[in-house]
Order: structure tokens, then C-alpha cells, then sequence
């Protein structure tokens, strides 16, 4: 005889999920159909009215090169910055996972960064970075003219990625720190038994045993990197100079909220969002297949 | 329970007793004013309101700052379309055209009009009046914080290589520009180029020289404008600008790159800026110890006959869907900021000018501009009243020109590293910049402006 509780009555289930639905209509499909209605359609700000347009916001969006270029920029950033803080966090977890002296110290400091709200740390980095009062100044002083985010698109996407990946480093550390104390000691203590060095135990033993944690991490990670970047954008670079640094979160916000172009920006944020699911479908379909899990 | 139940009814009872007892008298009528000034200017404005307060018992305004212009004009938006907008709101230059197409504003003239206030509207400034004032003439919102361009210049600096005098013409900058750099001074000249330089840079430079940003007179003939600025003078004017960069005559400060242009002329890293006359004020409380400086009104090209210089800052709107007796505190507290006594509060602890010409007959009959601080103001009344406004020069009327905006420093930056000629750069501007006003006109088929 099974003992499973069992619902006799549809109803009870569907009423004890009710609460939940309520909320995800709420705040993520209520809102999320607006936009779609709002992409379809040229929206006077103050709320006088519309006009049905259907594609035309889709259309012009992606005939526009300056939107192009903001997609570009986006990957750069989403590519770059995520193998940044990715290998950086992996490199320092294995090391903090080995019992090194005053390793516990490294485990709580690591962990930091990403409690900084990202205008704090941004704020941080503006200073840091700036070629002329901050550390970079002394760099400028060597060489004259080689740093200067102002006016040098590639200094300044590299500034907004040194902050981004600088925050997602103590993110990811967490996770790949757990997921090698979650390695059995037997494993790695017969391997050294049978002769293989540090190196060797990594990428032979830890490396593979870590694939789900390194998976889940590089979604997150391409997806915060759309997402998450606002607030460093918007405070270090403001998109610029001449567009180099206008993400196209940035540029949903410049375009809808500063712009009053609320079509435009809904039109934006659909593009952004399929983009999103198409990059994690990939994911899932070509790099899960590596993945081992236990 | 019995005895929670019998608390829960004394409670009851305890705040039912005290809702009736409390309107026994008038209370006065609470209205809103956001507005888009922060730090220092947002206590000036603080001060201001609770004058108000203070001056009459019938009215309270609640004065809330939004932070910025951008985010006033955001947040009203946001809160009009919920139904919980403010009374009064202040609304920065550019954001005129909007507002008059958006429907939701109670014209300020009907306004005073309807509540017994007089104004004299011939007594503000043409150049301000103008800005604000639809085609007709009519004043639909109220100018508040005001302010133009100067240029300020290093006395000191310019005593070493002989000169007592600020340059007029443009071509005087560039030879003084080079004396100075042979002198041994390493920034000459202190430009940024942002979305905010648009105003000293492309505006005003246009204003001076009467030469058009847009068609259709600057957009107040109507909402297919297009923007012309790759064909005036204002190519020789950045073209100009990057020669002198490219010889290290004007070098680019912005507080993303450590220190901007104001600070760099305060402390006399810079000896030459162009900038609102609100910094006056900032320049002289941070200036390097003993440091001898001025203002001046904008340099033109030698030959050009001299117009009026553009207003900048903010104007006060009221907005529609509220009540009779909001609008009779709105209208009380439009009149107590056009008294010429508030003028002066305003102008003695802000950079702003007067926007009247008796707030101005009354300061400088008050020895405002005799005193050192304030000194030099007056220059800004002078450049906004150098002529009567021409067709060109009363101001912009252009949708979405905060975009304009951006996409003037994005084409500036792309011109300054190199990456596009200035004629190219100015191209790409009037080219992005109709694909915005198209946009605009779209949005509003059939209207026109007011």
C-alpha cells in the first residue's frame, strides 16, 4: 500500500496555487503584455493616446545602425566580462579550496564585492579609473595619452567591464567555492595517493565535478551581464563616449525614460528579452551536453 | 476576547473622537510643487516655499525635489498618468515643446487671470518671455530659474600676455589661446563635449550668430522642423574647436575624466571656460586663493552682428485635473514668486538672473550688482538683451530635444577621437537628429503647437 497524499479534487490544488499565479500575472505577465502592447504601438507620454502601428517600432529599431552597434557592445560585454569573472572566481575558489594559509581571511573578503550596490562600486571605479586625479593618472603620467575613457570608446568599455567583472568575481566565488568543498576529500586525497599533483587533481578531477555549478554560473552570469549593467553604465559612461558604451539596457532607459519615447524603448526591451531566451536556449542545448552531473 | 474586543472598541471610539474634533478651524489648502534642483539650490528653494508659507495663512505649498530635471519631468509623467500629479511643477527649457503637446497643463495666463492676478507679461524680458510664450505670445508656463552663457576668463592670465580686456571675437580667442600657451599655460581653454555643452556650444553659438538649428524657425512654425546645423556657421565653429584642440589650445574637462570644467577654472588649472552664469556663484566660493577673474559675454566671428544670447533653466507649469481651490494657491504662489522681492531672495543666493525688469530695476536699485560676489551678473541681463529676439533667436521648440542633445555628444565625441570628419559628425547629428523629431511628429498626428 502506497502512502502519498493525494488530492481527490483538482480545485484544491489549482486554489493552492492561486496565490502564487496571482502574483507572477501581477508583476511579470501583466507588465510584460503591456510592453508588448506598447511595442505595437506609438505611445503619447503624457497618455493622450495611440496609435496602433504594428511592426513599424521593430522596423525602424532595426534598421538603425546606432542599434546595431549598441547589440555589438553588449556582447563584447557579455562575452568578456563573463569569461573575466568567471576564470578569476574559479581560479581563487580552487586556491581558497586548498586550505592556504589564511584562507579563511580570502573566503569572507571575496565574498564582498557583490554586496556593493553597482552606482557605489561604479562611483568607486569612476575615481579609480580617471585619468587624470585617480590611479590611472600615474599610468598617464608613464605614458601619456595611452588611458583616457573619455574620448577612447575601447578604454571606457574596458573600465565598465574591470567593474562589472570586479562584482560578479565575489558572486561566483560563492558558488565555486561550495561546489568544490562539496567534492568528496576520499576522491582527491587517492589521487594524490597515486601520484598526481595539483594541476593534475583540477582538471582531471575537481574540473569535471564542478560542471553543473560552472554551467549554472555562465547562464547567469551572460544574463546579469545584459541586465545588471545599468547601474555601472549610468554612472561611469553614461553610454558614451560617441555610443561605445551604450548597452542596450542603457539605451532602453535613455531612449524610454529620457527620450519620452516609450514605444521605442518597449520595442527595445521585447528584442532584449528574446535575446536573452535565445542565448540561454543555446546554452542549454549545446554546452549542457558537457555538463556530467552526479 | 472579551477584553480585546472591548480595547478594539475603545480604539474605535478613541479615533472616531478624535477625527471629528479636529477641523474646528480652516485649514489652509495643501498643494504640490516638484521641482528639479538639488543640493545647495534645493534649500534655496526650500526657503523660498516656506516664505511663501509664512507670507499668507489660506495656502501651503509642499515643495519636493525630484533630483534633477530629467527625473521631474519623468516622475510627473509617471504620476499624471496614476492621476496623482502635483499642482505646480517646474519644467526645464527643453522640455517646452513636450509639455505644450502633452495636453496636461492649465495655461498660466488663464490661470492668473481667473483667480484676479494681474501680470504686465511686457514686463518679463522678451528673450525669456519669448522662450516660454506659444507663437502668439501667450504665456503658458512661468519662467522661475533663469539663467545664459558667459564666458569666464582668468585676469590674471591674461594680464601675462598683455591683455586687460576679454576677447569679443572669436578670432581674438584663438590668438589669445596661443599667447597663452606660449606663456607657459598648459590649458588655455576648458571645453567638455557632452549632452549638456549642446546649450554654450551649438545654442547659444546659434543664437549669437542668428543662424537656425532647426527649419520652420526653430521648430515653432511647427512639428516637421528639421535640423540644419551641419550647414551654418556652426561648422566653422567646430571645426574651429577641434583645430584648437588638436594644438593643445583647449583641452576637454569632465568630472569623468577627474575634474570639470568649472573646477578647473576655479582653481586655475584652466583660464577660460564658457558656461552658465549660475556657476557664477560656485566659481566664486571655490576659487583658488586671490585668484583675479571675470565674465564676459560670449565671443562671436568678427563681422557678425550680435543677437540675443538664449535663456536657460526652468519654467513652472500647472498641471490639469485639480482642484478649484489648488489652482487658487497655485496662482497665489506664481504671484509671490513674480514679486520683485522675491527676485532678489532668488538671485542673491542663486546664480540666477531676474526674469523681469522690475526684479532687475529693483536689485540693481538695491546695489546688488555693486557688491563683489554678485558682481558681473548683470552681464548675463546684457547678452540676453543684446537685440529684440529675431524669428531665430527667441529660443528652440523641438520634441524629444533632450535626445538631440545626446546625440550632439555622442557625434562631438565621435569628432574629437578622430573616428568621423566635423562635417560628417555634423551630418550624422542632423540625420539622427530628424529620425527623433519624426518620431515626435508621429506621436502627435495632427497636432500642432500651440
Amino acid at each position: 500500500m502506497e502512502k502519498r497524499v493525494t488530492f481527490s479534487k483538482w480545485t484544491i490544488g489549482i486554489l493552492f496555487a492561486v496565490p502564487q499565479l496571482i502574483l507572477i500575472f501581477t508583476f511579470f505577465y501583466w507588465p510584460a503584455g503591456q510592453a508588448v502592447y506598447w511595442s505595437l504601438t506609438l505611445q503619447q507620454p503624457w497618455g493622450g493616446g495611440n496609435i496602433w502601428v504594428g511592426l513599424d517600432n521593430f522596423r525602424s529599431i532595426l534598421s538603425n545602425a546606432s542599434y546595431w552597434d549598441s547589440i555589438t557592445a553588449s556582447m563584447i560585454f557579455a562575452g568578456i566580462s563573463t569569461g573575466l569573472a568567471m576564470t578569476i572566481a574559479l581560479v581563487l575558489a580552487a586556491l581558497t579550496d586548498r586550505q592556504l594559509a589564511g584562507s579563511w581571511l580570502y573566503r569572507v573578503v571575496l565574498i564582498w564585492p557583490y554586496g556593493i550596490a553597482a552606482p557605489a562600486l561604479a562611483l568607486a571605479f569612476r575615481f579609480i579609473l580617471a585619468p587624470e586625479a585617480g590611479f590611472m593618472a600615474v599610468v598617464n603620467q608613464v605614458w601619456p595619452g595611452s588611458w583616457d575613457p573619455g574620448l577612447d570608446g575601447t578604454d571606457a568599455m574596458a573600465s565598465i567591464i574591470i567593474a562589472f567583472s570586479w562584482k560578479y568575481v565575489g558572486y561566483n566565488f560563492i558558488f565555486f567555492l561550495a561546489a568544490f568543498q562539496a567534492i568528496p576529500r576520499s576522491l582527491i586525497e587517492a589521487a594524490a595517493m597515486d601520484g598526481s599533483g595539483v594541476i593534475r587533481r583540477f582538471w582531471d578531477i575537481q574540473f569535471p565535478l564542478i560542471t553543473p555549478t560552472i554551467f549554472f554560473l555562465l547562464v547567469i552570469n551572460i544574463t546579469e551581464s545584459f541586465q545588471d549593467s545599468f547601474g555601472i553604465v549610468d554612472i561611469m559612461t553614461a553610454g558614451g563616449p560617441a555610443n561605445a558604451t551604450n548597452l542596450m539596457v542603457y539605451k532602453i532607459y535613455s531612449d524610454g525614460f529620457k527620450g519620452l519615447d516609450y514605444s521605442g524603448a518597449a520595442a527595445q526591451s521585447i528584442i532584449l528579452m528574446l535575446l536573452i531566451i535565445a542565448l540561454t536556449i543555446v546554452q542549454f542545448r549545446f554546452i549542457e551536453r558537457r555538463v556530467h552531473y552526479r | 476576547m472579551t477584553i480585546f474586543k472591548r480595547g478594539f472598541a475603545a480604539l474605535a471610539a478613541g479615533a472616531l473622537s478624535t477625527a471629528l474634533a479636529v477641523p474646528a478651524f480652516a485649514e489652509p489648502v495643501k498643494f504640490d510643487f516638484w521641482f528639479g534642483l538639488s543640493g545647495d539650490l534645493a534649500r534655496v528653494v526650500d526657503t523660498l516655499c516656506k516664505n511663501f508659507n509664512d507670507s499668507q495663512k489660506d495656502y501651503q505649498v509642499v515643495c519636493t525635489s525630484q533630483g534633477n530635471y530629467d527625473a521631474t519631468l519623468q516622475n510627473t509623467i509617471a504620476a499624471f498618468r496614476a492621476g496623482k500629479q502635483p499642482t505646480v511643477v517646474q519644467v526645464y527649457d527643453v522640455g517646452t515643446a513636450t509639455m505644450m503637446l502633452s495636453g496636461a497643463y492649465k495655461p498660466a495666463d488663464k490661470l492668473m487671470e481667473e483667480n484676479g492676478y494681474k501680470i504686465d507679461y511686457s514686463d518679463y524680458f522678451p528673450g525669456i518671455a519669448r522662450y516660454y510664450a506659444t507663437s502668439k505670445g501667450e504665456m503658458l508656463s512661468f519662467p522661475f530659474n533663469s539663467s545664459t552663457a558667459l564666458m569666464y576668463w582668468n585676469k590674471d592670465a591674461f594680464a601675462k600676455i598683455g591683455k586687460t580686456e576679454a576677447p569679443k571675437t572669436w578670432e581674438d580667442v584663438a590668438a589669445d589661446l596661443k599667447a597663452l600657451k606660449d606663456a607657459g599655460y598648459d590649458c588655455p581653454m576648458a571645453i567638455n563635449i557632452s549632452a549638456n555643452e549642446s546649450w554654450q556650444l551649438m545654442e547659444q553659438f546659434s543664437a549669437l550668430h542668428n543662424q537656425p538649428i532647426a527649419t520652420k524657425n526653430n521648430g515653432y512654425d511647427g512639428l516637421d522642423a528639421r535640423l540644419e546645423v551641419n550647414k551654418t556657421k556652426f561648422v566653422q565653429y567646430v571645426t574651429d574647436l577641434k583645430k584648437w584642440y588638436d594644438a593643445g589650445l583647449v583641452k576637454i574637462k569632465s568630472k569623468d575624466l577627474g575634474q570639470d570644467m568649472v573646477q578647473a577654472f576655479a582653481t586655475g588649472t584652466c583660464q577660460l571656460i564658457l558656461t552658465s552664469v549660475g556657476d557664477h556663484g560656485t566659481v566664486g566660493r571655490t576659487q583658488k586663493e586671490g585668484m583675479k577673474w571675470d565674465v564676459a559675454e560670449l565671443p562671436v566671428y568678427a563681422g557678425t552682428e550680435r543677437k540675443n544670447s538664449l535663456v536657460g533653466g526652468a519654467s513652472l507649469w500647472v498641471l490639469s485635473g485639480k482642484s478649484d481651490a489648488d489652482y487658487k494657491g497655485a496662482a497665489a504662489f506664481l504671484n509671490f514668486i513674480h514679486d520683485p522681492k522675491t527676485a532678489l531672495f532668488w538671485s542673491t543666493n542663486t546664480g540666477y538672473i531676474p526674469v523681469t525688469k522690475s526684479g532687475f530695476d529693483f536689485m540693481k536699485s538695491n546695489g546688488f550688482y555693486d557688491k563683489a560676489p554678485y558682481k558681473g551678473r548683470e552681464v548675463a541681463i546684457a547678452s540676453l538683451t543684446a537685440s529684440e529676439p529675431t524669428e531665430i533667436t527667441r529660443g528652440i521648440r523641438l520634441g524629444n530635444f533632450t535626445q538631440i542633445r545626446a546625440e550632439f555628444g555622442t557625434q562631438m565625441q565621435a569628432i574629437f577621437a578622430n573616428k568621423v570628419s566635423v562635417q560628417e559628425g555634423l551630418d550624422a547629428l542632423v540625420k539622427n537628429g530628424d529620425a527623433i523629431l519624426e518620431r515626435f511628429q508621429q506621436t502627435y498626428p495632427g497636432k500642432t503647437l500651440p
